[in-house]
């Protein structure tokens, strides 16, 4: 009898393992063939997908199609913008959302209640019912550089960087994170005549660890991702972003293999920075739901 | 309890300022500038000035009405019938153009009919493109939704077992999510091209029973097409937003349960489904607002055909305000969708109150 059970658990358990491993392959089935179909030549790119080959690195591998990509866009430079632009938001993004939150939780003010109901309120309204309208304002925005005055903020890094800084839930989430930290510690430096800004430096932010990553990773995916707002207010090349450089291997001439190139460039790199920080990535969505 | 240390005027405006005011420059100011331009003429770029002009962008984007149209008849008065045995009609723009009897019809253009004994029912719409956007969206979220929100329910279940190596499972599943919904929307033309995987794969597995498809390419099967991949992309949030529902119902309720010998069903049916109640709700009204903002997939792989089976709302707006440079129809389109948005969360939120 002791046998047959065993013998019964066992198969339970390679059913459980089979079942989730089936689920597996359907996830990343399309990611594998991309990257595999990045080192065939269109044809048998084409041929392949009959078969098996599809998902293998056989037949007359090359990197052919990085080197053709690189010479019908300006791969660089996309990269570069999106990196860019990217990284300047994140910043700037846990800086000041970091602040608002501070000076919610801890300090009294008068207008506290009125502007974090304003903030929370933001959270139900998508970005796509503003960006028409906030196409209109930021291309009559007035803008002071080196070469001086000028107006309008189409066709710029900052249009693409100043309105995505704050926003309602990284806020909130700061918010939430702060209020379950000790209030003691703020009085007790208050008492011993530490400034706000010492404070929110020396004594805050050295705890919130948990809280900057998950700010960082949601704003990052965000912004790195971004698609729409590029695609309306940046119209030249030297400000594109990765996803809105995509268009330029429609033209012409449809070349997959030179697509699968490019897409392999621009996920395989954020993939990999998943992998390696994969609890945190997945931690970072889940506290979007618990305290929401 | 307004301590003296904590309280600061001046302390809090600064620091909360700089983040407040950008948010309040770019999300709440153009919120309420939406409305605002949605009553106007504005264009992206113009010579004339802005005008006021009431509620016309919303007239010509939401009338329709239902036209009666009855079969012609002879002199002998009998229905003409073609050769099928079918009612002759006369042609709908005979009362749409020009017919001053009709003046409430003018400019409209036939959506659908259907036929009610011999009598035709036309409807007819200013707007017909957004009226099948509107369509379209909506059939979009019902469908994905619930889809998206079981399966990734399933999901998690699945994962939420104490099994060596789980973890890896997880993050796979996960692992769409972190890739663009652009980079995804182009492999999967990709997969779903006539001569693409999609076909090979089923060929395969039917033996080659099945004839392949231009999945995107057939008004019948296109939006199903971006709906099936829509929910393969984003799936995996939501089961980690159900995991993380999962781990807050306590283990001592299942053991409670095991002991009462309770199956599997009554297990989730009583334990497990209560305990999720808020993570339903929350699960629900994110797909929903996520699904209403589709836009991307349809930029990339159909810009909204083919004959605008597949358009949606904010695809028009995006048509409108960017495209055609109509910001104020752009707008009233935003504003449209974000009543409708509202409302349903507002809805969502009352079904699924505590009680």
């Amino acid at each position: 009898m002791a046998a047959i059970s065993s013998d019964n658990q066992g198969l339970r358990l390679a059913t459980r393992y089979v079942v989730l491993t089936l689920i597996a392959l359907i996830f990343i089935f399309p990611l594998v063939f991309m990257v595999m179909s990045s080192f065939k030549p269109d044809l048998q790119l084409l041929r392949d997908t009959s078969s098996i080959r599809a998902f293998l690195p056989v037949g007359d591998i090359s990197l052919n199609n990085y080197t053709a990509a690189f010479e019908r866009a300006p791969v660089g430079l996309f990269v570069f913008n999106s990196v860019l632009v990217t990284g300047v938001t994140v910043l700037l993004s846990l800086l000041l959302c970091s602040m608002a939150g501070f000076s919610f939780v801890f300090l009294q003010w008068k207008g506290r209640n009125i502007l974090l109901s304003i903030i929370i309120a933001t959270l139900i309204v998508p970005f796509e019912t503003i960006a028409i309208p906030l196409l209109l304002l930021v291309s009559k925005l007035p803008w002071i550089g080196l070469e001086g005055f000028s107006v309008g903020w189409l066709n710029s890094y900052r249009v693409q960087i100043i309105p995505w800084i704050a926003d309602g839930l990284t806020i909130f989430l700061f918010v939430q994170y702060f209020k379950d930290l000790p209030r003691d510690l703020i009085e007790a430096s208050r008492v011993e005549g530490a400034s706000w800004w010492q404070i929110y430096i020396k004594v805050v932010m050295p705890l919130s660890g948990p809280v900057v990553a998950t700010a960082a990773i949601l704003k990052f995916l965000v912004m790195y991702n971004q698609y729409l707002w590029p695609l309306i207010v940046v119209q030249e090349e030297t400000y594109r972003p990765v996803m809105v450089g995509l268009q330029y291997f429609f033209q012409l001439n449809t070349a997959w293999g030179e697509i699968m190139a490019y897409l392999t460039m621009i996920t395989v790199p954020v993939l990999a920075f998943y992998l390696v920080l994969q609890r945190a990535f997945i931690a970072s969505i889940a506290s979007t739901g618990v305290k929401g | 309890m307004a301590s003296k240390l904590t309280t600061s005027n001046r302390a809090g405006w600064a620091f909360a300022f700089p983040g407040f005011g950008l948010l309040a420059m770019f999300i709440v100011v153009p919120f309420f500038f939406a409305f605002y331009l949605s009553l106007t003429n504005q264009r992206l770029i113009s010579p004339n000035p802005t005008e006021f002009v009431g509620l016309d962008n919303y007239r010509s984007l939401l009338s329709i009405s239902v036209l009666s149209i009855e079969p012609e008849v002879d002199d002998a008065g009998a229905v003409v019938r073609n050769e099928d045995g079918n009612p002759k009609y006369p042609r709908v723009r005979t009362f749409t153009r020009n017919n001053p009897e009709y003046p409430q019809y003018a400019g409209m253009r036939e959506w659908f009919r259907w036929h009610s004994g011999d009598t035709a029912k036309v409807v007819v719409a200013t707007d017909v493109v957004f009226w099948k956007s509107l369509r379209n969206t909506l059939m979009f979220v019902l469908v994905v939704a619930p889809v998206q929100g079981a399966i990734a329910l399933g999901l998690a279940l699945l994962i939420n077992q104490r099994l060596r190596a789980i973890n890896i499972y997880r993050a796979i599943y996960f692992m769409p999510v972190v890739v663009s919904i652009v980079v995804v929307s182009l492999l999967w033309r990709f997969l779903y091209a006539e001569e693409g995987l999609l076909n090979s794969i089923l060929g395969a597995l039917s033996f080659g029973m099945f004839e392949g498809r231009d999945w995107l390419g057939d008004p019948d099967t296109a939006l199903g097409a971006i709906k099936a991949m829509s929910i393969w992309q984003a799936v995996g949030f939501h089961m980690v937003i159900w995991l993380s529902g999962l781990q807050t119902i306590s283990p001592t309720l299942y053991e409670a349960s095991s002991i009462e010998g309770a199956s599997k069903w009554q297990t989730f049916r009583y334990v497990t489904w209560p305990g999720l109640r808020n993570t339903a709700v929350l699960v629900l009204i994110v797909i929903t607002m996520q699904a209403f903002a589709l836009f991307a997939q349809i930029d990339v792989m159909t810009n909204g055909g083919p004959l605008d089976s597949t358009t949606t709302v904010v695809f028009q707006a995006v048509e409108r305000g960017y495209g055609k440079q109509d910001i104020s129809g752009g707008s009233a389109i935003s504003v449209v969708l974000f009543l409708i948005v509202l409302t349903i969360s507002l809805i969502q939120r009352y079904l699924t109150r505590e009680k």
